[in-house]
């Protein structure tokens, strides 16, 4: 019986979310090639701009499946969201950094561990300061713990950036380890070079992949890519690795709903005293849940931020937080894979949508520079010159994408609280709960709808 | 609610005996709570005996529902002790209380609306091993995970036989009646495997028909050893259902005896009834 | 058994007295370090003053905003996380027309309605000052707080009033909307730069010698202390002494008691926003006055020191709001005596979080929201 109900659900999620899935990204993937074809680009420019859409759809995509875990499931109110992904890449550079500084004397050292356990070790101070924020905070009704969370995440901010945090001598032995590092530290207003190597070239090297990964680069260097194919083959591989996180991140974070511990998550969302009240110690399961949301937002700063060459403060700003949310509140939450879609929707349209169509345009029309401030703009437009007021708009398009966001944000409130998916039923449990055995009366069943 | 489902067989959930129970499941001593000054519960002292019916009433603001919850641990009483089954409870947190024994319903029945009555149902049973993360995400564990599952499901599915409501399993628990809530809250209290029962005005807001089931199950539950304590306004009704009455007034125990007892007494009728008997 | 009863009622116990005792041992510990360093002079008298008196005028900005913010917290039920984007919308608003006011001829009026963007005129060049151009203050000081009203009746109009009985939860996101769309537009306008406003030089000010320092006050820091107090005062006339004031504190207690006792909620929600929007745009002129600088992320940045002032007053409570602005106010600035200065305004949320897990309904007022 266990076999045909496992084949049964199995070919009912394929039937539907992965197709939903797999139809959006290919609509997304096909309109930006198509319009990069459109507008002329190279080979390298679209595959540039593709790897470049999937690190946002991957990283936004990770970050919002986290997120529901949050607020989806628990009803969590967590606006510290760029806190957590923040100690995980700072906990994790500063393991990872070589111990003689490297890059000038203004640059501290680390520990020099591989990255393999740096990421790990990222990663855990996340979500050990998930409990730390969560022990007290959880508590709170939900716009006390936004409060909270997000003046949590702008203490963190405020340290990264602080003299104090910016270098300690680390002394030669300590509990008689002889440690590498001489210097450590945060950096300061800096920030932190990442002076180790690469995260995709530490990755294959880690599954023997590497041999096979350069002979990979050198057919695209003959075949595809004459000049340099490397960033672009590293961009993409990258990418495709962090769908692969995505698909990770999905199963666990399914499997984590769909289960009784998902279920006293649900119920303590609808209403806490209930779930109280049928025995659950709902504080211990909303602890659970905060800290692995916490761990996994670490887990996506890292991937976002570790493979960059440097990291510092103002990356940090609680707008991450806000995107984030946006990405969730388009998908639906409550919905895993309305989680993932709202964030692959949310960085190709909302994110890399207008910049891109900002490079399209001016990579297609030379246009030469508008003016340098709103008064010579609409000055112009005062004299019936449309055109430099088009081009400070198109210059000013990374700002006025984020207006676009809070108007999105704002009719998505109006129009569809439920989000793009509408209002989904995802049982939370971990096996079929129809009756055992089949059907008892299909006649009982139907007029159920109409008991109200 | 068709009528092939009553011939099909009564399901029964018979209570699991345990020898160490006392024949005085609930003692309540000296309870006292005040909110701001105001004394909600006085110096409140009573007994429920194993098996029994007890009823719980008096005038809107008598300090009923404080009671329930001073002993179900949703508030803290200033003063007083709470046993059950021998065992202090008093001061500990409600999901402590739920799992020895002790399940409550809502006044207003609350259930977890976006989730189904499946869902809600399957909460509820004790000791599910999926309650541990790591048990419900890795490989290899998880299916022990879903074979326990597969247990609680059977038995989910009996006592929706048992509450009729089986044909409601797949809707929200949000879109049920007044009635069909109260049923799945007490069908949801019943899956914890409780001793005891206590009910929060369960027949306030429902139909008669549905009333009679509710009471229908209730007795059919005490039969099958189940204890129950019942809150409610509606006077008749306990007073033909209880063979214990403890009438409730400004805070205090007014009177506690068998409802003829209640009654005749003449404070009752004073403080409660104002004159209408 | 015994233990885990025990523990379970201790635990309940928890919640005041230790919270008392840790609070009081740390003011132990904050006095003696201020007490053991002004005596042994590790510490300056002079420079305490000089954090106070920082403190003070910074709490009484943030008090001013926090009144808006307090006010829309209990009646309309939400966090406002717009509300730092209107402090800033009504910055910007009043000192283009202050630059206008005080440049007119002197430099195009492109560039001075955008207060200056990219660099094309200089505060400073424009002598503009309280005794420099005070015709020019005064006036963008009242068009700070008209325009912020203006603003703030438009958003609820189009954006709160349609969602008006969602949760507040869902009322929160969409401010989130409204900060983000606010924000970039002005960006959009104005540009990211952060432009000097006053001619700093030209203020007057008098410095007195201090045992072991000096001790500055200049004209600024007096006009921010005349303008929020005599705001203040007025709002304390209005809620006591007016019909609108007396609705407004019943509805702050409780909306649907209010509506059932007819008082006409839609009108009180309006004054609300026309107070509350008047007070924060008030609030912004002056914050850029006395700092002497204007950004886009001015509001923004206050706003967290905002609520932490707001909360710890106790939500819907305006003398709790000016109170907790000003005790706000101070743990900013007189944090550095204890710790290093970045962390000034990290001290002013831990003061937040503090009370928020241990004293929610806020240390002034007994008063929650429902």
């Amino acid at each position: 019986m266990t076999e045909t109900t496992l084949y049964d659900r199995f070919e009912r999620v394929i039937d539907t979310d992965p197709k939903l899935v797999v139809a959006v990204l290919a609509v997304i993937y096909l309109a930006y090639i198509a319009s990069g074809v459109a507008f002329g680009y190279s080979l390298r420019g679209q595959l540039n701009s593709l790897a470049n859409l999937t690190f946002y759809i991957g990283v936004f995509g990770m970050l919002a499946l986290a997120l529901n875990l949050h607020w989806g499931y628990t009803g969590l109110f967590n606006i510290g969201i760029v806190g957590f992904m923040g100690i995980g890449v700072y906990v994790t550079a500063i393991l990872a950094k070589p111990p003689v500084a490297q890059g000038g004397a203004a640059q501290v050292g680390g520990f020099g561990l591989p990255l393999g356990i740096a990421v790990i070790g990222g990663v855990f101070m996340a979500a050990f300061f998930g409990l730390l924020v969560g022990l007290p905070a959880l508590r709170l009704r939900a716009d006390y713990l936004a409060i909270v969370t997000i003046a949590f995440s702008e203490i963190v901010r405020f340290t990264m950036m602080s003299r104090t945090f910016q270098e300690f001598t680390v002394p030669d032995t300590v509990l008689g380890y002889d440690l590498a590092a001489d210097t450590v530290g945060l950096g300061g207003g800096g920030g932190l070079i990442l002076n180790y190597a690469s995260p995709l070239e530490a990755l294959l090297h880690a599954l023997y992949l590497w041999e096979p990964y350069l002979g990979f680069v050198s057919f695209v260097q003959a075949n595809l890519i004459a000049n340099n194919p490397r960033p672009v083959v590293d961009g993409v591989v990258y990418g495709l690795l962090l769908l692969a996180v995505c698909g990770l991140y999905y199963w666990l974070l399914t499997w984590t709903g769909e289960s009784p511990f998902g279920r006293v998550l649900k119920a303590i969302r609808e209403d806490e005293d209930v779930a109280n009240a049928l025995g659950k110690d709902t504080n211990r399961f909303k602890l659970k849940s905060f800290v692995l949301g916490c761990a996994l937002m670490g887990f996506g700063g890292i991937l976002w931020y570790a493979g960059r060459g440097s990291i510092t403060p103002p990356s940090f700003r609680p707008n991450i937080t806000f995107f984030v949310w946006i990405a969730l509140i388009i998908g639906g939450a409550g919905s895993n894979t309305g989680s993932f879609l709202g964030g692959a929707v949310f960085a190709a349209l909302l994110y890399e949508g207008p910049r891109y169509i900002k490079n399209l345009i001016e990579v297609a029309f030379n246009l030469g520079d508008g003016p340098g401030n709103f008064g010579q703009a609409m000055a112009a437009l005062g004299s019936l010159d449309p055109v430099p007021f088009v081009l400070y708009t198109l210059n000013s398009i990374s700002e006025l994408r984020l207006v676009i966001m809070g108007v999105v944000l704002i009719w998505l409130m109006h129009n569809r609280p439920e989000g793009m998916l509408g209002h989904r039923k995802e049982t939370a449990a971990s096996i079929d709960l129809s009756r055992p055995g089949g059907a008892k009366s299909d006649a009982a069943a139907a007029d159920g709808g109409d008991q109200q | 609610m068709s009528e092939a489902d009553e011939s099909a067989g009564e399901p029964s959930i018979p209570i699991e005996d345990t020898d160490e129970m006392s024949t005085v499941p609930l003692e309540v001593e000296n309870l006292r709570k005040t909110f701001g000054g105001i004394t909600a519960v006085d110096d409140v002292s009573f007994e429920v005996e194993k098996g029994s019916l007890t009823g719980l009433i008096g005038p809107n603001g008598a300090g009923k529902s404080t009671t329930f919850n001073l002993i179900t641990g949703m508030h803290d009483p200033d003063s007083g002790t709470v046993r059950f089954n021998g065992e202090e409870i008093t001061g500990l947190a409600p999901h402590e209380i739920a799992n020895r024994g002790l399940a409550r319903t809502f006044q207003i029945a609350r259930e977890l609306e976006e989730m189904t009555v499946l869902e809600n149902m399957m909460l509820a049973p004790k000791g599910q091993i999926g309650e541990t993360l790591w048990r419900s995400v890795t490989p290899g564990v998880r299916s022990d995970v879903q074979r326990q599952e597969t247990q609680h499901l059977e038995r989910v599915w009996e006592v929706l036989d048992f509450f009729e409501i089986d044909h409601l399993a797949e809707e929200y628990a949000g879109n049920l009646s007044g009635g069909q809530r109260k049923l799945l809250e007490m069908a949801r209290a019943l899956l914890t495997d409780p001793d005891m029962l206590l009910l929060d005005e369960p027949f306030a807001g429902v139909n008669p028909s549905l009333e009679k089931r509710l009471l229908e199950h209730v007795h059919e539950l005490r039969e099958q050893g189940y204890t129950f304590l019942i809150v409610e306004h509606d006077m008749d009704l306990i007073m033909e259902n209880c063979e214990r009455v403890i009438v409730m007034h400004q805070g205090r125990v007014l009177k506690d005896g068998t409802p003829a007892e209640v009654k005749q007494s003449e404070e009752v009728i004073e403080a409660y009834l104002g004159g209408e008997v | 058994m015994g233990v885990s009863e025990t523990y379970a009622r201790g635990r309940r116990l928890a919640g005041e007295q230790p919270f008392a005792i840790v609070v009081g041992l740390v003011a132990v510990w904050l006095v003696w370090f201020l007490v053991e360093g002004l005596v042994t002079g590790r510490i300056r008298v002079s420079n305490v003053l000089s954090y106070a008196w920082d403190g003070l005028l910074r709490g009484l900005i943030v008090g001013l905003a926090g009144i808006g913010l307090s006010m829309t917290y209990s009646i309309l039920n939400f966090a406002n996380f717009s509300h730092g984007d209107y402090i800033t919308s009504g910055a910007f608003s009043g000192w283009a027309v202050t630059y206008l006011l005080a440049g007119l001829g002197e430099a195009n009026i492109g560039s001075l309605l955008l207060v200056g963007a990219g660099g094309s005129v200089f505060g400073g060049a424009l002598g503009i000052g309280i005794t420099t151009s005070p015709l020019a203050v005064v006036v963008g000081m009242l068009i700070a707080g008209a325009a912020s009203i203006g603003l703030a009746l438009f958003i609820d109009r189009f954006v709160y009033k349609p969602i008006r009985d969602e949760s507040g939860i869902a009322l929160l996101i969409t401010s989130v909307g409204v900060a983000f769309a606010l924000r970039y537009i002005i960006v959009f306008v104005f540009g990211t730069d952060v432009r000097g406003t006053t001619s700093a030089g030209e203020v007057p000010r008098v410095s007195f010698y201090l045992i072991d320092g000096s001790f500055r006050i200049n004209a600024h820091d007096i006009t921010l202390l005349v303008v929020a107090v005599g705001l203040m005062l007025g709002v304390h006339l209005l809620l006591q002494t007016t019909k609108l004031g007396k609705a407004m504190r019943a509805m702050s207690d409780n909306e649907d008691l209010a509506r059932i006792t007819g008082i006409p909620t839609e009108q009180v929600i309006r004054a609300t926003w026309i107070v509350g929007g008047g007070l924060t745009g008030i609030a912004g002129y002056m914050f850029v006055l006395w700092k002497g600088t204007l950004g886009f992320n001015d509001g923004w940045l206050l706003l967290l020191l905002v609520f932490a002032a707001v909360i710890l007053g106790g939500i819907g409570s305006i003398y709790g709001a000016i109170a907790g602005g000003i005790v706000i106010g101070l743990t900013a600035s007189m944090s550095v005596i204890w710790i290093p200065s970045e962390f000034g305004r990290a001290a002013a949320f831990f003061v937040m979080i503090v009370i928020l897990l241990f004293k929610p309904q806020g240390i002034f007022s007994g008063r929650t929201t429902a």
